[in-house]
């Protein structure tokens, strides 16, 4: 369970997030919407610990930790980016075990045996050998989920899942992710696409642009 | 037909020193003008101001300025290279220069997003660099620092002035006792080989890194 308590943000002195309060329980999806502008990217930047907030707590199970801190126990958020920032200049493969084997030390065998299962589940069995600009957009997004998935995260995070897919491909993600809440993934979706959080989300919540 | 094969030994023994100094120069360059590429977009004001300084020093001059400064010039304040150090020291730096520039360019060029996407995959700056950034930087700069090592091919005649025996200086002598254009034009065939295998080797490296876009 993850609980953020009174976060608070400005920019310049304009307020972006004004003390919210949220509580993301396991295996939940979770949507944050709302217009640009409005802060629900920073909110996960926050999150994610690409950016800092003002005030306010962010607790794991009840526990306060610092999403910036390099900690390892701190490696709570699997983030999925809008544009996926895979690194180009290595494979599929490798873009998804790097960081277990360099971060957390995986052995050959525990890569074969944890890694491949996430691959195969996300279709992306035989596509190994690829580099990212051989795949189409659905599947630069699967790789991206993996990649996050292989570093065994608290919570999967995805900033606007939809928004550089094809229209068509919007049920394609809904499914996978409601697919990914079946297997017990806690997620938190960041989405301007009402209609994609009424479909897939638990609970939906509104940030609203502060005028 | 004679006369070239009389005078060859004593230009392959100038290219020899043509290549020393070339390769030479390279290996030193090319990880200094990374590191000083790198800090060229240092958070640090001072490290930043340094650099360019250094930058702006190595390019407002002429590199021929330089190499007499090292080898003449030094020695008034006793400090003295013999003659390969002087021209490797000159070298090294004036090139590091235009490295740097080079691969600060090449640096910025990566987006950012490459960086938060190792930072959330909890990968060190170090890691991150290694893996990620390095590499892709190199692909992005090969065309830029080729034109620089073709460059340096032909720069490296400049040791002339400092006594060493390059290919320049060898022709030079050899044209002036045997009073003959031949081998200059020798002199001239050489370099254009040696560009030739150069710019090969170049597009094969170019070719080598288009395995990914």
């Amino acid at each position: 369970m993850i609980e953020l308590k009174n976060i608070k943000k400005s920019f310049n002195g304009r307020p972006i997030l004004d003390d919210i309060n949220l509580t993301i329980n396991d295996g939940e999806i979770l949507a944050i919407v709302g217009p640009s502008g409005a802060g629900k990217t920073t909110l996960l930047r926050a999150l994610a610990g690409l950016g800092d907030i003002d005030s306010g707590e962010i607790l794991l199970d009840g526990k306060p930790f610092d999403p910036r801190s390099s900690d390892l126990k701190n490696n709570v958020i699997g983030v999925v980016f809008q544009d996926y920032n895979l690194f180009p200049n290595l494979t599929v493969w490798e873009n998804v075990t790097l960081a277990p084997k360099m971060v957390l030390k995986m052995t050959k065998t525990a890569l074969e045996n944890e890694i491949k299962p996430i691959l195969t589940h996300l279709k992306l069995a035989g596509k190994e050998g690829l580099y990212p600009f051989e795949l189409s957009g659905g599947m630069k997004q699967r790789v991206a989920i993996a990649r996050a998935l292989a570093m065994k995260p608290s919570v999967l995070a995805y900033d606007e899942p939809t928004s550089a897919l094809d229209p068509s491909m919007r049920t394609e993600v809904s499914n996978l992710l409601l697919d990914l809440k079946k297997d017990g993934v806690t997620q938190i979706v960041v989405t301007h696409d009402i209609e994609l959080a009424d479909k897939i989300a638990d609970k939906i919540f509104r940030v609203n642009a502060i005028s | 037909m004679q006369y070239i094969e009389t005078i060859l030994p004593s230009l392959l023994a100038g290219v020899l020193v043509t290549l020393k100094v070339f390769v030479l120069t390279i290996i030193g360059a090319l990880p200094l003008g990374i590191l000083a590429g790198l800090g060229l977009k240092s958070e640090f004001k001072i490290i930043r101001w340094l650099l360019n300084g250094y930058v702006w020093l190595m390019r407002g001059t002429p590199l021929l300025l330089q190499l007499i400064f090292v080898f003449y010039g030094l020695p008034l304040i006793n400090i003295t290279f013999d003659r390969l150090d002087a021209a490797l020291f000159a070298f090294i730096l004036n090139y590091a220069a235009y490295f740097a520039e080079i691969f600060r360019g090449g640096f910025q060029a990566i987006p950012i997003g490459q960086y938060e996407a190792a930072k959330v995959l909890r990968l060190t700056p170090w890691q991150t660099q290694r893996k990620i950034i390095l590499p892709q930087v190199i692909k992005n700069v090969i065309p830029p620092v080729g034109n620089e090592v073709i460059n340096l091919i032909k720069d490296s005649s400049l040791v002339y002035v400092i006594g060493i025996g390059d290919l320049l200086r060898a022709g030079n002598i050899d044209a002036a006792r045997d009073v003959t254009l031949v081998p200059y034009i020798l002199v001239g065939v050489i370099y254009l080989l040696l560009t030739a295998v150069t710019t090969i080797g170049l597009r094969r490296l170019e070719k080598y890194y288009n395995y990914y876009r």
